[in-house]
């Protein structure tokens, strides 16, 4: 297809270069420099897509982030993304892409029946009308809803991008490369600050790629591209196009999204899509712009009506036409600029102009040119459905409540301009104030919270020589405070044309016994009488109009509705605008990729990963793993064709019967030094610790300060003044956390230190029958005998050389051992443990038999411990020392803790001794009862006990002491299953632990 | 994202702390008789202040330090710093 709106010579593009795409499956051509929106464009095609509510055809609004219509579906390098803006899409060879939201196709919309049920969507419909009945909702209304609502697809496949995050720290950041934005980076960079420019488009330069001003004695774009040439060469500068910076947080710090492989047709191997960074700047100048009001007038929402300043843009930047007739409609002076423009390209335009007949240098230079202009003129209403075809127009009166005659123009675009809105987004998310200024009909930033300050047109300035002097000084002023140096650049002389002042109107009264859809927000289809309809039921706040009718929400945040709709609001309720005030700005200002937020934290990388010393080892030895926190523990060792099940068995089997070894490097491990040490546990743990000898390990159970059991280990003194503590592996932060809390702001008198050493140790927990002869043939020199390292005993030695740390204690109710040595060592320790303990039939066993060991033993676990049980629910009552006090004691007197009938940890046996019992099963009375049936308590863990070989489960339920005996329930509503169980002891074999002593 | 400045490390950012609770409450001393509804009010009752407040942080990521922060709960602006036994 030729480019039939393509003009020969204006524009920044690279007429050398074509480039080939696809929309719609059609093939088309552009050239390099184009977005997706110009090349369509300039193949004459503006419709794009459907509108969210009504299906109502949609095309161009704007040439940038302002356009609230364009989105499409983009395929790039075989992915499909969704949501692009097709303005802000630079074109790229191949590219291909989709209209969205209709069905069949964009030309014709089923969905666009809504448009003709329009009367019966009004504002609020979906919360009037699918409020009953109540059983609709999941199967009727829902999936409709679904169906009918959003824009584009989201792809089920992985993101096969890479995105990155950066952390970077600056004197200024600067967003935006307009005039103010060059300007200031200028200033402050030439005075030695550290400079970060960021700019959204493409090309630098903002304002100045399309107006027409003289700066110096170059135009308005060469100067700024002569000093973004010479910022990029200072050290001290970094220069972002194609970067966004889209929220403004706390302690000023701002996030911005830089674009880096998005214009290209696929990111190459070392070069992210996207790079999120976070900025952390001393002081922020916000130079984010301004955008253009629309107008607001029936049916203003038809393809081929958009902004004055976008077919300005789409004709000096892209050398594009967005018309060959067309009306120009506005209520200031910058529309004309579009319009000379158009003439100076061989187009005669028709300016309608809301003002009485007035002159300015713009106004002049139009007539000078013979443009028509129709002063006191509006547009009523714009013809045509997939295209405008004519615009209805009209002499408006003088107080703009009435209109003459309606005449018929024929046209084929409306350039709309309702003067300028500062973008002021950054500055109201900064915490700073806004205010409303009656010069410009629009709010600015007033008192700053945070060290920001907004300049140029985002400060409510549309003067170019004023903007560059503000510009200047600011510049130098902020950095001045910072680098403490004087080098002052003078400010260039600008030549620019005067504007005269622009009419406080923006909505066209409808025509007798017309009802018009006049639209203030395109993207979401909320239109004047949708406004009306909210405040006639009684919604005043504005924050709650936007909710209840849409205006401002999704992905266009009300950046060219936002104002329209507090003026209607204002003028209906007969209030002034800062009365109703403005909704809250909140980031980002633009979507931004949930791969970038997520940057290079998935999979593997979402969370460190910590392995012990004796890992290669494991996987070596057919070893699956399972997370345990950010540990990799070995699950069991697999042997030919065994599952989980078979192997765990085995294994537990094996130390019961034999010894097995054990990974158990992961335990936390809290080194406690210092003349205060014993008194300091004596606090921490519930029970008496000021009489532990050196060369003796305790066992000890510290609660939280409401009573709820905290953590569980085993404390050894090392020597007078030095204690080695272990904690379970999930919780050892925590505990260090509250260890340092205690000492550092409770008992600061207390002369003790904490340090975590769970990485400098590696353990291995040797537990069988066999153990002891294991253990002897490991340490040759030691006496390992009964007495001579009893139950509880502690030993410094050495294995075969290497520093070793012996403690004799058990988690698996078997005479058992735990060797520590140096991380370092833990290998060597490993590989000596199980080559001696081959005569002994060791085998290594990982958490899944470990598990089971504990369980049938009735020893308590995470599970048990699950921060909502006492010690009396866990049957930890004798470690609860009656002569001292100790964290959390007093909330043990509390009535509901020693309530007789309180949860107790008891023992679960299926009656068919085959059936296990699901974890988190439900104990009930009766399985048939009437629902909702009562509850006892849960099945906190299960496994096959190997020493009656039948299944054993841990359950915590109500009066568990007198249920011992009992036939009840297990319940499990999401494996379906109602297991009828007897309830045990916990402690289920060797209740007398004679194993252990032994 | 909050900028805190630890009185042992400087000015750091937020990631390298957790947050550690009101630091206006004291614990009772140990061995002392108090009533329920004083043992209650240590350990349940907080006040959920709208404006500056007193506050525990814990540099965990850092120097491993507890030390208070007078924080504006809604505005996030810190006034100050102190180690746990300044007193403001």
């Amino acid at each position: 297809m030729s480019q039939n709106f393509r003009l020969e010579k204006e524009g920044l593009i690279n007429r050398s270069k074509k480039i080939s795409f696809k929309f719609n499956g059609k093939s088309f051509f552009g050239y390099e420099g184009d977005t997706l929106a110009s090349a369509l464009i300039a193949n004459g095609v503006h419709l794009v897509g459907r509108s969210f509510k009504y299906h109502r055809p949609r095309g161009f609004f704007g040439a940038g982030v302002d356009d609230p219509y364009a989105l499409v579906q983009l395929i790039r390098n075989n992915e499909s993304i969704p949501n692009v803006k097709a303005t802000e899409q630079e074109l790229f060879e191949g590219l291909e892409a989709k209209s969205v939201n209709c069905w069949p196709n964009v030309n014709f919309d089923i969905g666009g029946i809504n448009n003709f049920l329009r009367i019966f969507l009004p504002a609020g419909f979906y919360y009037k009308t699918f409020m009953w009945p109540k059983s609709f909702w999941y199967k009727i209304y829902e999936p409709f809803i679904r169906k009918a609502a959003g824009f584009g697809v989201v792809s089920h496949e992985p993101d096969k991008e890479r995105y990155e995050h950066k952390y970077e720290y600056c004197d200024l950041l600067i967003t935006g490369s307009g005039p103010s934005g060059i300007a200031s980076a200028y200033s402050a960079a030439k005075n030695g600050a550290k400079v970060i420019l960021a700019e959204d488009k493409p090309r630098f330069g903002g304002s100045l790629l399309t107006s027409d001003v003289n700066i110096g004695n170059e135009s308005g774009k060469e100067w700024a591209d002569k000093i973004i040439t010479e910022l990029k060469s200072m050290p001290n500068v970094v220069v972002k196009n194609r970067a966004q910076v889209f929220g403004y947080y706390d302690h000023n710090m701002l996030v911005m999204s830089e674009r880096l492989t998005e214009h290209l047709p696929k990111s190459d191997k070392f070069t992210p899509k996207q790079k999120l960074w976070y900025i952390r700047a001393k002081e922020v100048v916000i130079s984010s712009g301004s955008i253009e009001r629309p107008l607001v007038f029936g049916n203003n929402d038809t393809p081929g009506v958009l902004l004055s300043s976008a077919a300005k843009e789409y004709m000096k930047v892209y050398g594009v036409l967005v018309g060959k007739k067309p009306i120009i409609f506005t209520n200031n002076d910058s529309a004309y600029e579009t319009a000379i423009e158009f003439k100076k390209n061989g187009i005669d335009p028709v300016v309608l102009d809301s003002r009485k007949e007035l002159s300015s240098d713009l106004i002049n230079e139009a007539k000078n040119l013979n443009i028509k202009i129709k002063f006191e003129h509006v547009v009523v209403n714009a013809n045509g459905y997939r295209k405008v075809k004519s615009a209805d127009i009209a002499k408006i009166s003088d107080d703009k409540t009435a209109i003459g005659k309606v005449e018929k123009i024929e046209c084929d675009c409306i350039c709309v301009s309702g003067f300028w809105t500062p973008t002021i987004h950054l500055a109201s998310q900064s915490g700073g104030k806004t205010k409303f200024s009656k010069e410009i009909d629009a709010f600015l930033p007033d008192k700053s919270k945070q060290n920001e300050t907004t300049v140029g047109s985002a400060n409510g300035i549309f003067n170019l020589q004023d903007t560059l002097n503000n510009s200047f000084e600011v510049g130098y002023n902020l950095s001045n405070k910072i680098t403490k140096k004087e080098n002052k650049q003078s400010t260039p002389t600008v030549v620019e044309k005067k504007s005269s002042k622009h009419d406080k109107f923006w909505c066209v009264p409808l025509p007798e016994g017309k009802k018009y859809k006049r639209f203030l927000d395109f993207q979401n289809d909320v239109s004047v009488s949708d406004i009306e309809i909210a405040l006639k039921e009684g919604y005043r706040s504005i924050e709650h109009v936007k909710r209840y009718t849409t205006l401002g929400m999704a992905t266009d945040q009300g950046k060219t509705s936002n104002l329209n709709g507090l003026q209607l609001v204002s003028n209906i309720e007969n209030k002034v605008v800062p009365e109703v005030g403005h909704t809250t700005f909140r980031p980002p200002y633009t979507p931004v990729s949930i791969g970038a937020i997520v940057g290079r934290e998935i999979g593997k990388h979402s969370k460190p990963l910590r392995k012990s010393p004796m890992h290669s080892w494991h996987e070596n030895n057919n070893a699956v793993f399972v997370d345990a926190g950010l540990w990799l523990r070995p699950r069991y060792y697999k042997r030919g064709n065994e599952n989980l099940f078979d192997a765990s068995k085995r294994e537990a089997m094996n130390v019961r019967k034999n010894v097995g070894v054990c990974d158990v490097t992961t335990l936390g491990k809290i080194d406690v030094k210092g003349p205060d040490a014993a008194e300091f546990l004596n606090r921490v743990y519930t029970n008496a610790w000021l009489k532990l000898p050196v060369g003796k390990a305790r066992y000890g159970v510290m609660l939280r300060e409401d009573g709820i059991v905290m953590d569980d280990g085993t404390t050894t003194r090392v020597s007078e003044n030095h204690y080695h503590m272990t904690t379970t592996t999930a919780q050892a932060a925590n505990v260090l956390s509250h260890l340092e809390y205690y000492l550092q702001i409770v008992w600061p008198e207390l002369n003790v230190n904490v340090v975590s050493t769970t990485e400098q140790w590696a353990g291995a927990a040797i537990a069988g029958p066999k153990s002891r002869d294991l253990l002897q043939k490991l340490f040759p020199d030691l006496d390992c005998s009964n007495e001579g390292l009893p139950f509880m005993g502690f030993v410094e030695t050495k294995l075969f050389g290497v520093y070793a740390r012996i403690f004799r204690i058990s988690f698996s109710g078997e005479l058992a051992y735990e060797v520590n040595v140096e991380s370092n060592n833990g290998n060597f320790m490993w590989e000596k443990i199980i080559e001696i303990g081959e005569e002994y039939k060791i085998q290594p066993y990982g958490t899944e038999a470990l598990s089971t060991l504990r369980i049938e033993m009735g020893h308590v676990a995470g599970s048990e411990l699950d921060g909502r049980t006492t010690p009396y629910d866990n049957s930890l009552e004798g470690l609860l020392s009656k002569k001292k006090d100790f964290i959390g004691k007093r909330s043990l007197q509390k009535e509901a803790f020693i309530a007789s009938k309180r949860e107790k940890i008891v023992g679960v046996v299926p009656l068919d001794k085959k059936t296990s019992i699901p974890e988190g099963s439900y104990i009930v009375r009766d399985a048939n009862s009437k629902l909702p049936i009562p509850k006892l308590g849960h099945v906190s863990a299960s496994c096959w006990s190997v020493e009656y070989d039948n299944p054993f489960s841990l359950a915590i339920i109500k009066d568990g002491k007198n249920m011992i005996g009992q036939k009840l329930f297990a319940l499990s509503p999401l494996k379906n299953k109602s297991i009828p169980v007897e309830i045990v002891s916990s402690h289920y074999v060797d209740p007398k632990g004679e194993r252990v002593r032994s | 994202m909050l900028y805190i400045k630890c009185p042992y490390c400087g000015i750091r950012a937020q990631t390298e702390f957790a947050y550690g609770g009101d630091a206006t409450v004291k614990r009772p001393e140990l061995n002392k008789e108090i009533t329920d509804k004083e043992w209650d009010e240590f350990v349940y009752l907080r006040k959920s202040l709208r404006g500056k407040h007193l506050e525990f942080w814990h540099h965990i990521s850092g120097c491993r330090q507890w030390f208070k922060v007078q924080r504006d709960t809604t505005t996030h602006e810190i006034f100050k710093t102190l180690k746990p036994h300044e007193e403001l």
